[in-house]
């Protein structure tokens, strides 16, 4: 391991860790302006982050120790998740142990804690949210795999920063099989990061809450880690979607100090770019009724396999 | 017998124009009701009144073009008298209310408190009896809600307490998977004694208290209060006055559709839809601060008249105000028809269908979206609403969207109507003197709020006391009906329909 891969792995997870309130702080920005509202500070985030901290954690009645740590395993999986995820360089040292596919797996677990814990304390709302979160999720997740799929088969490997090396370095061509897997992985983003169209995170209708829903008894320092685990999610997703269809600007292996840091501003310009885009989506369309869900994810799926086609049958 | 019978032996009633009060023996009390049943006539209210030591129940019933006020008095205290429940399924939670508040007993099944939550000892009639220490331990609250069996089939239970700054209800929900099988509402949680209140107030002050019952309908409240007191006192009110009141009714009605309209869209997941809104209908509460003095006109409408005269300045800012409206909610509307998210999302949604809403007495906003035909200011209408011949906005397909279409149609005509208003406002004073009423006197004011007919009944006492005073919000007809709506939604879709009827929590309550 050479001290260059170890400040990138570094840099990556502490930038992760700082930047995910801030993308989330200014994706609501965004809205908000969209929506004709004056719009909240971009800092909003850290000072609720930072006010969930100071407060008392109250926990439920019979609540098992399942849900004390799911907390802590969620946002240690969403930090993992980021160490592996080139967003900045591609020289990760953790990315040996874990590819494409395993990160998917990594997702998943923080997933299936997080609708144990929702069921643990026994409340109705926690097991309606827990049902369409695993409803949502094991639509989202073969979508998924299939997006990250045709990246490999274009770059002969699983790994992520492989891919992001390969399709970053490559000469410049157009690949219509990405353009699909595009379209794909961003529905895939949408419901997995409960936005709108599949969950509307600003709701306070609790019959009507996915993500939220199995957040309800969660308080302080909890429910803070909960939330951050949340904006890194998103954060994560953002840096796949950067990493598979926009790779140019992260740092390669051939490239030293000055190419890492050069990749600093260009990220936070794609996650500029990238909030209001979001923004742009969530504004325009209404929520969906939630057994159109599947069908929304359907759509996703049928993209990702036709991106898989495309590149199969023109090899491009 | 048929109803022309009935109101061949009825009399006069004083309040609103076209009510006549019709007094029947408890042997006539169901078949009095059963024609009205069969002419397709409606419940509007039901109440009862003590009067040195004798009961008596009320009704105010809706029969072709003409309202009856039905008394029945019990022969002797605490008597109980035959239910309607079969005839008007929405009497059952009024006759649950009756036996909670006055003690008088319908022969009905259901035999549950409504709105008594163990805050008062059973048996103890907080409308004629005198106060009572409040229990010494607290009584554990224990309601049979209806079960529902069979495989898979579970619970939930959402509310008093809810996640967001709303009012409080109890909602019990049997589903299977996100599948509603039935809706159990349970209410009086904001149960305030405003009945035992108005009791101790003058009559000559009583529509502060009204205009207080519901505050998205004060100004609907207190017009039946005056138009009550008014009648009681045989006063005239000036022309003016009860022109200016249709226009606070008509502002009062654009402010709450405009809000419902915008909440409409936000729960749908289209935010942008409640900041227009949001916008639209702050900029007309300022216009009507500025022309009338008060934001959401509370306290505008007085007995004799109007506190305030509309002075011009301010008419013509609400005049430019209310054109500006109806051309953005137009334009609004236009959105909201072609977003195919929004489109999907209300259509075909807590669909009431117009024989359902005929059978359980839908009535109102929501009842006009199924088919209900049935508008005070069109049928009953009293002051200048004879000369401004409002159109009554209706639907058919009883969904969500034809809630939102009506509510739609009626900004629009309510901004026609306040053109109407302001063009030909007579001139003169717009405030008479107020007379009090004799002991024992008794009025009835009907008036067409926003949310539908709102009723209240107003009993003079000795020396300008209020001996009895029952307000109605038509929430007690389309509450129960909410259950029927959800049936075979799917469970996320209800804060949705609840919001499309946006019924009241405080004027059930009371």
């Amino acid at each position: 391991m050479t001290p260059m891969a170890l400040i990138t792995q570094l840099l990556q997870i502490v930038s992760a860790l700082a930047a995910a309130p801030l993308f989330i702080g200014w994706v609501n920005q965004c809205r908000a302006w969209l929506g004709n509202r004056s719009a909240p500070s971009v800092w909003l985030p850290y000072r609720s982050l930072r006010k969930l901290f100071h407060k008392e954690a109250v926990i439920a009645e019979g609540a098992s120790p399942l849900f004390r740590v799911t907390p802590y395993v969620v946002f240690g999986a969403m930090t993992l998740a980021a160490a592996i995820i080139p967003s900045m360089g591609t020289r990760l040292p953790l990315t040996l142990a874990a590819d494409a596919i395993a990160l998917v797996g990594l997702l998943a677990t923080a997933r299936v804690f997080q609708s144990l814990a929702a069921i643990d304390i026994g409340t109705a709302f926690g097991t309606l949210g827990a049902r369409r979160e695993m409803m949502v999720g094991f639509l989202a997740e073969p979508a998924l795999l299939m997006v990250i799929f045709v990246a490999s088969l274009i770059s002969a490997t699983t790994a992520l920063p492989a891919i992001a090396e390969s399709l970053a370095t490559r000469s410049f061509g157009l690949y219509p099989s990405l353009a699909f897997t595009a379209v794909a992985f961003t529905m895939v983003l949408l419901a997995e990061n409960a936005r709108i169209p599949i969950d509307n995170p600003a709701t306070h209708l609790e019959l009507t809450m996915i993500h939220e829903a199995q957040l309800l008894e969660y308080s302080a320092r909890h429910l803070a880690l909960m939330e951050w685990a949340a904006a890194l999610k998103l954060f994560n997703y953002a840096c796949i979607g950067f990493a598979l269809f926009v790779p140019w600007g992260v740092s390669t292996r051939a490239g030293g100090p000055a190419a890492l840091f050069a990749s600093i501003p260009l990220l936070a310009l794609k996650l500029m770019v990238a909030g209001a885009a979001l923004a742009v989506i969530e504004t325009v369309s209404a929520k969906l009724r939630v057994f159109r869900a599947p069908e929304f994810l359907g759509f996703a799926f049928v993209f990702a396999v036709l991106g898989l086609l495309v590149h199969l049958l023109l090899g491009a | 017998m048929p109803l022309a019978a009935w109101f061949a032996r009825s009399q006069p009633q004083a309040g609103a124009p076209g009510l006549r009060a019709l007094g029947v023996g408890a042997e006539e009390w169901r078949s009095v009701m059963r024609d009205v049943q069969r002419a397709s006539g409606r419940l509007l209210a039901l109440w009862a009144s003590r009067d040195a030591q004798s009961d008596t129940v009320h009704a105010l019933v809706l029969a072709g073009s003409q309202g009856l006020h039905i008394t029945l008095a019990l022969r002797e205290p605490q008597a109980s008298y035959p239910g309607i429940e079969d005839l008007f399924p929405a009497a059952a939670r009024l006759q649950r209310a009756l036996r909670d508040l006055s003690g008088v007993d319908a022969v009905d099944p259901d035999r549950r408190p409504w709105l008594r939550h163990a805050c008062w000892p059973q048996g103890y009639r907080p409308l004629i009896d005198a106060p009572v220490p409040p229990p010494a331990t607290a009584v554990v609250d224990q309601y049979e809600f209806v079960r529902v069996g069979g495989e898979g089939v579970h619970e939930i239970a959402v509310g008093p307490v809810h996640a967001g700054t709303i009012e409080p209800g109890h909602f019990r929900f049997s589903v299977v998977g996100e599948k509603v099988l039935r809706l159990e509402e349970r209410l009086g949680y904001t149960h305030k004694g405003i009945e035992q209140h108005f009791a101790r107030l003058p009559i000559l002050t009583g529509h502060r208290l009204a205009a207080r019952i519901c505050g998205d309908s004060t100004v609907a409240y207190s017009w039946a209060y005056v138009q009550a007191l008014e009648a009681m006192a045989a006063v005239e009110v000036p022309r003016r006055s009860t022109w200016l009141r249709a226009l606070c009714l008509e502002l009062e009605r654009l402010a709450n559709h405009l809000g419902d309209l915008g909440a409409l869209g936000n729960d749908a997941g289209f935010a942008f839809g409640l900041s227009q809104f949001s916008r639209l209908k702050e900029l007309l509460l300022r216009a009507t601060q500025a022309a009338l003095g008060s934001r959401y006109l509370m306290d505008v409408i007085v007995p004799g008249g109007t506190h305030c005269d509309l002075a011009d300045p301010g008419a013509a800012q609400l005049a430019q105000c209310v054109r500006m409206l109806a051309a953005a909610t137009a334009q609004l509307r236009t959105i909201y028809d072609e977003h195919e998210g929004l489109r999907d999302r209300f259509a075909g949604a807590g669909t009431v269908t117009p024989d359902l809403a005929a059978r359980l007495g839908l009535i109102g906003l929501a009842g006009r979206a199924s088919g209900q035909r049935f508008d005070v200011r069109v049928d009953l209408p009293c002051g200048p609403y004879p000369d401004l011949a409002p159109v009554t906005c209706a639907r058919l397909e009883g969904d969500v969207a034809a809630r939102v279409a009506v509510r739609f149609d009626e900004v629009q005509e309510s901004c026609r109507l306040i053109h109407e208003i302001l063009a030909n406002l007579p001139g003169g004073m717009h405030r008479a003197a107020m007379a009090v009423p004799p002991a024992g006197a008794t009025g009835i004011g009907l008036i067409e709020g926003w949310r539908g007919p709102v009723m209240l009944a107003l009993q003079a006492g000795e020396a300008g006391a209020i001996h009895r005073c029952h307000p109605h919000d038509p929430s007690w007809q389309n509450w129960p009906v909410i259950e029927h709506a959800i049936i075979g939604n799917i469970v996320p879709d209800f804060p949705l329909i609840n919001k499309s009827f946006n019924l009241a929590y405080s004027g059930h309550d009371l």
